[in-house]
């Protein structure tokens, strides 16, 4: 029974150091770097689509006002915002404007939707210095 | 329709009597030495893109910024000789955005000068705007001004006629503002041709003031804050003493100088945009002596968006009144010795207020 054992944890250990070498959580190549920018640029893509067509109910788009997502502000969130009274995120900022200009229903706040327009327009704002709270 | 409104609509369509108070009556007349020269205002209006969400449902929003320019034009004391139309008056050239736009503005007691947008040719290349609205670009003289309007937001021929699979996408390629594929303005040659003609029996001192809708300078080329041939055109302007420039398009206050030529742009009554300077990825030339209008607050849909008051002295100083919904109305002067306009408040860095600052 012991042999067995020790038998079994020996056979485990084996399996977990050279089965899978390549799931090491440090251990990514160049082309896992290619196919995760990819990933994001299809995601961002996808953002930029949503940014410029009219996501609610009334024919009017983001860029319309936002053009290159500009005045968004991504870097300074969250943040105090006045009119809601307390400090809130991008996304409670995106919803208001597809409820209000927009007059759409509000994305849920993990909609694959929200992700795209929040990498659509950080992207925009790439390699601007984050300033959390800034208003 | 009926011609004009009463001051009872006008309170209950403006809301409030408060409204009423903050009105922009009783602009100001600056005549600094100009004893020669009769003063006159004129008010500008502009870029209400209103837009056809389906049959006759449009814009909400959009429709009320047009709508309240109007009633408080009309409410001007004393009342202005004309109206400058900007441009833009549609969102994608639809001949029903149009009427509803026509319809809106025939309430002005006023008459109307037009000058063409790209959202309201690149539908149709003009056609129906020629018929409907106005001539494309044309000149008149009033009270000793000599005054030429032009079709600013022409692009070359490739882009126009062989680039686009329909009018219709040609439209929506040329109303995305911040489009990759987009072609910038041009005047063009014959326009150009027929502006040298137009100016050329007028003496070198003879007040001109040009109603463009793009900027006839170069501001920011990703957004078309742009004339491609600006500095033909700046050529040709450039023997005259007086010159002033009024454009649209880019739904904020913008001035600058060049020489003697004065550039200006007012706000859209449908919405604000962003100074070019908050694009951080490409450079800008946004004019120096421009102080930006306050940042907009997105709860208040009015504001950022108004109209102007234009006092001209002989064409030889001026003074920009900008009607800020929401926010305090500001003034732009111009007298014969100054440099350039200036901001009578905020002109000075260390006068400004932290709204002003964009990015
Ligand atoms: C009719 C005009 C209009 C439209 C359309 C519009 N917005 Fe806005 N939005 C504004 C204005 C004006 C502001 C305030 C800008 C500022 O703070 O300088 C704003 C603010 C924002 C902010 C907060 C910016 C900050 O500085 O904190 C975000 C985020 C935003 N909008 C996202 C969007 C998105 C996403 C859409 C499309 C779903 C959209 N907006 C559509 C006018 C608009
Ligand atoms: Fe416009
Ligand atoms: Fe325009």
């Amino acid at each position: 029974m012991r042999t067995f054992l020790w038998g079994f944890i020996l056979v485990a250990l084996f399996v977990i150091a050279f089965s899978r070498p390549f799931a090491r959580a440090d251990e990514f190549t160049d082309q896992d770097l290619k196919n995760w920018d990819a990933a994001f640029q299809g995601v961002m893509k996808e953002g930029e689509k949503l940014f410029h067509s009219a996501l609610g109910t009334n024919a009017v788009s983001c860029d319309m006002c936002h053009p290159n997502a500009t005045n968004t502000h991504p870097e300074t969130y969250p943040k105090f915002q006045k009119q809601i009274g307390k400090v809130v995120a991008l996304r409670d900022m995106i919803n208001w404007c597809i409820q209000n200009p927009l007059e759409g229903k509000p994305l849920a706040l993990d909609d694959p939707k929200m992700i795209a327009l929040e990498a659509y327009i950080t992207y925009e704002r790439r390699g601007v210095k984050l300033a959390p709270g800034k208003h | 329709m009926k011609q004009g409104i009463d001051r009872r609509t006008f309170l209950k369509e403006t809301g409030t009597l408060a409204a009423a108070m903050t009105l922009p009556v009783g602009l100001v007349k600056i005549a600094w030495g100009a004893e020669r020269e009769e003063t006159f205002t004129f008010a500008y209006i502009s870029d209400a893109h209103l837009t056809q969400i389906e049959g006759n449902r449009f814009v909400r929003n959009f429709d009320k910024g047009l709508q309240r320019a109007v009633l408080e034009v009309n409410f001007m004391d004393p009342p202005p000789d004309f109206v400058v139309f900007g441009g833009d008056l549609a969102q994608l050239g639809k001949k029903e955005e149009i009427d509803h736009g026509l319809e809106i503005l025939k309430k002005l007691t006023l008459p109307v000068k037009w000058v063409i947008g790209e959202h309201d040719y690149y539908l149709d290349l003009g056609k129906y705007w020629e018929e409907k609205v106005s001539p494309l670009h044309y000149s008149f003289d009033h009270k000793g001004v000599h005054f030429v309007t032009l079709a600013s937001i022409l692009t070359d021929d490739d882009w126009t006629h062989n680039r686009w699979p329909s009018p219709e996408e040609r439209m929506r390629q040329m109303a995305r503002l911040d489009n990759p594929q987009g072609s910038p303005f041009m005047v063009k040659k014959a326009q150009r041709d027929w502006l040298k003609e137009d100016l050329s029996k007028l003496s070198r001192d003879h007040p001109i003031v040009i109603l463009s809708h793009s900027p006839l300078y170069k501001v920011f080329k990703p957004w078309n804050f742009w004339t491609d041939d600006a500095e033909e055109v700046q050529a040709i302007l450039k023997p005259y003493k007086n010159v002033a420039v009024f454009h649209g398009h880019v739904h904020q206050i913008l001035y600058n100088q060049i020489g003697r030529i004065s550039f200006n742009a007012f706000m859209s009554t449908a919405w604000p945009w962003p100074y070019p300077v908050s694009y951080s990825q490409v450079p800008n030339r946004v004019p120096d002596i421009t102080v930006f209008m306050n940042r907009a607050d997105p709860f208040k849909e009015r504001d950022a968006t108004g109209w102007g008051g234009i006092d001209l002295a002989g064409g030889r100083s001026f003074a920009h009144h900008y009607q800020l919904w929401e926010n305090s109305p500001r003034t732009l002067k111009k007298s014969p010795e100054g440099k350039h306009p200036k901001d009578t408040q905020y002109q000075n860095k260390e006068d400004r207020i932290p709204p002003q600052r964009h990015y």
